[in-house]
């Protein structure tokens, strides 16, 4: 990489200069015009920090500032859909995208599944437990794309009700763009939805059944409190330090964006921008991409460590 | 966790509904597995991607069982390779001459006809192609010499329907029919009844005499294919390759993909998470810190980075895939070898003097089997659904037919929007029905090995 780097530079000065004949020839002999090129050459890998060693705390602490102001570089060859090249620009015109796809469809699904979970867990053995509990294991071995594929198969072009492509063909600065945008967006939301639901109700599920057979719930069954209550405000509560943690961790993950879905969906989010970078091999896409969204899951299992804290008394230190 | 006996688990297993229909579902899986490495030569999945050994087959065609919902009829793709042979001799002429039947009962006209035939002469024979139709008309439709020789040679030629000869003979019998034949391609007006262009149903006799003066001709192999818009149990692609022989492949193939990764992966996380579990200090820190390392790394991501730089064979997948399996289970592993590290037979074996290697094999990795078991089952599904997905991203093996590989070419030629769902559906059924059956066993597994998970 660093020779590269530095023969681009020497391949700069020299350009510089055959397009500029007034720098050659203010020079009287050719020694002292090669020693100019070489200063002009030296300057700028210095300037770089080309001549030291990649691991000299000088260059690596360059480039950990560069990091921090989310400064990544350019890209090789992906732009954002502006035209720019910068990695930044990319990334924040990516980010949105997935996160009104991923982080809404992780959002709703957690919703249904902690509802439909404690529902079921807390009749545990009746009929809904059990279809819960038979989706929940039959929906989690159909593969997401797959069922993706499915959809646009049956709601694209047999039915057509949705748009296929999830990108909206008019431009984002049409008044109309939301509506568009929404609206290509139901097709993938709702089969991210039907898929990913089941598998969290199964999940809250096992733990509110581990709950609910502890003592404090039965007492507060003895003690004649609603039903209902015990289960969505004791019970509950009570199982919310794992699910918090779940439900963090997978909506930092959702910023991902599933590459597979997005590809599917042809949706223009961070999975796809994943593949592509990763396709053509542009570092400074991936290094920054991988930058932003380990960034977000360090921060969100800070916030989990902190709400499990919360909710859960046991694990206050005074 | 509490000792469970094997016999227990036998006995537990044997009750739970739900891991009777995985082993179920895996051994009818097993069997076509067997079934199909044992009937389909490997030749056939092996030439997967060479387009001259399905190009007998018809393009995208449906599965042949659709005709059993349908009121009309879709055409059959005939491919007839056993003709009735006759030869006879009058004086100095021979002919040699092979008979096909067809029988026609359909409600669309067929998409072409093609005759095939491989023939050995001297001289210059002359080949007729004609047709008895079930109304009794006889059709010619070809005459043709075939390449003249002076010594005895074989001659391979392909006939096709849109051959523009045949057409001019078709024309040259208009009388025959009572329409317009004006602009109809030739299957059209051979399998159409001769009052109205609608199909003529029936027995159709497809007839080839190859004439020769004074020489001996043979005609060696010689078929007919009647291409019709169904063909085969799955159907085929849009390279004309039959599916079903894809997806009878992919079955092994994911079942190997499956169990290699599952368990090699828990191998390697069982004896790393006991090793470290059972040295504990230094070590445990060290190799724990490590594996927290690759616990964080993304899997897909660097998955695809994997394919895409170092390369795509199969065996590698299943490498790469291994890479990101154990670590989950090392770390359990390894919580559950710090807890029987303690109990009095370890530090018994310890006190004796016996070895390190001894101690875990013999009286640790025992009694972690049944959990490791459950966590096989349990990360197959995982690891063919991944690789799947790698696949259906382009950075499967393609020499490889695999469920993923089938849904990737599917995706590439549009089948979504061609509504050829035949080269959608069964794929991912098939990896549904895999992974599910995996699921259950694991979750029975899993119930009974994972005290919390009990029913009192």
């Amino acid at each position: 990489m660093d020779t590269i780097l530095k023969q681009g530079l020497v391949f700069q000065v020299r350009a510089e200069i055959t397009e500029n004949p007034a720098i050659a020839k203010s020079f009287s002999s050719i020694a002292e015009f090669e020693a100019f090129v070489q200063n002009q050459i030296d300057q700028r890998t210095k300037a770089l920090g080309l001549d030291t060693p990649w691991y000299s705390p000088q260059r690596i602490g360059f480039t950990m500032y560069k990091m921090l102001m989310l400064d990544f570089g350019r890209a090789t060859f992906l732009t954002s859909d502006s035209g720019s090249s910068d990695v930044k620009d990319i990334l924040l015109e990516k980010l949105p995208r997935t996160i009104l796809l991923f982080t809404t469809a992780t959002i709703i699904i957690s919703i249904i599944g902690i509802f439909l979970g404690a529902f079921s867990g807390s009749k545990s053995g009746s009929k809904i437990d059990r279809l819960t509990s038979i989706f929940a294991v039959v929906s989690s071995s159909f593969p997401v794309w797959w069922v993706g594929m499915l959809m646009i198969f049956l709601f694209a072009f047999v039915y057509p009700i949705f748009p296929a492509r999830a990108t909206p063909s008019i431009s984002s600065s049409d008044p109309g763009y939301i509506v568009a945008l929404l609206y290509h967006m139901a097709l993938p939301l709702i089969t991210i939805v039907m898929i990913g639901f089941g598998s969290w109700a199964y999940l809250v599920r096992n733990f509110i059944i581990g709950i609910m057979q502890e003592d404090f719930i039965t007492a507060k069954k003895t003690m004649g409190i609603n039903r209902k209550k015990v289960v969505y405000s004791h019970a509950l509560k009570n199982a919310a330090p794992p699910i918090i943690t779940i439900l963090a961790l997978s909506l930092s993950g959702s910023l991902g964006g599933a590459i597979i879905t997005e590809a599917v969906f042809d949706w223009p989010g961070m999975g796809r921008l994943y593949f592509e970078a990763i396709t053509v091999m542009d570092l400074p896409v991936i290094i920054g991409s991988t930058f932003v969204l380990t960034i977000f899951f360090l921060v969100s299992v800070f916030i989990a460590d902190l709400l499990y804290a919360f909710f859960d008394p046991r694990m206050r230190t005074d | 966790m509490s000792a469970i006996s094997s016999d227990e688990i036998k006995r537990e297993f044997i009750r739970s509904k739900m891991g009777l229909a995985g082993i179920g579902i895996l051994l009818i899986l097993i069997g076509v597995s067997i079934v199909t490495v044992i009937t389909i030569p490997i030749d056939t999945f092996k030439e997967w991607n060479n387009p001259s050994n399905w190009i007998s087959y018809p393009k995208t065609s449906i599965p042949v069982w659709v005709n059993l919902f349908q009121i009309k009829k879709i055409p059959e793709h005939m491919i007839i390779d056993e003709p009735i042979e006759k030869f006879q001799k009058l004086g100095d002429v021979s002919v040699a001459s092979h008979q096909f039947m067809v029988y026609f009962d359909y409600d669309d006209f067929p998409n072409d006809f093609i005759y095939e035939f491989s023939a050995k002469y001297t001289g210059s024979p002359l080949l007729q192609l004609s047709v008895i139709r079930p109304d009794g008309i006889q059709l010619q439709l070809l005459s043709l010499s075939l390449p003249n020789s002076q010594t005895q040679i074989t001659h391979d030629e392909r006939i096709f329907s849109t051959d523009s000869s045949i057409r001019k003979n078709l024309f040259l019998q208009k009388e025959k029919f009572s329409f317009d034949i004006d602009g109809l391609s030739s299957e059209d007006i051979l399998f159409s009844s001769s009052e109205k262009h609608e199909i003529l149903k029936g027995n159709y006799i497809f007839l080839v005499n190859v004439y020769g003066v004074k020489t001996q001709n043979e005609i060696l192999d010689s078929r007919l294919i009647v291409g019709g818009k169904a063909f085969g149990l799955m159907g085929t692609d849009d390279l004309r390759r039959d599916l079903a022989i894809g997806l009878l492949w992919g079955t092994p193939l994911a079942l190997f993909i499956g169990l290699a990764v599952a368990i090699g992966s828990v191998t390697m996380g069982l004896l790393y998470g006991v090793y470290s579990g059972f040295k504990g200090k230094k070590t445990d820190e060290v190799m724990m810190r490590f594996n927290d390392i690759i616990y964080v790394l993304p899997a897909l991501p660097f998955l695809i980075i994997l394919a895409v730089t170092i390369g795509n064979s199969i065996f590698l997948m299943v490498g790469f895939l291994m890479i990101f399996g154990w670590v989950g289970i090392a770390k359990v592993s390894r919580s559950m070898a710090l807890q029987i590290k303690i109990k009095g037979y370890v530090e018994a074996s310890k006190m004796m003097g016996q070895k390190n290697s001894r101690i875990i094999l013999r009286h640790i990795v025992p009694q972690l089997l049944p959990y490791a078991l459950a966590s096989v089952a349990i990360s197959v599904p995982a690891a063919i659904t991944t690789e799947a997905g790698l696949s259906f991203l382009g950075l499967g093996d393609p020499t490889f037919p695999t469920w993923g590989q089938i849904l990737h070419d599917a995706s590439v030629y549009g089948a979504a929007p061609r509504g050829l769902w035949w080269w959608i559906v069964p794929p991912g059924i098939m990896i549904a029905i895999t992974g599910l059956a995996f699921v259950f066993i694991g979750n029975a597994f899993d119930t009974i090995v994972n005290p919390k998970l009990r029913r009192p």
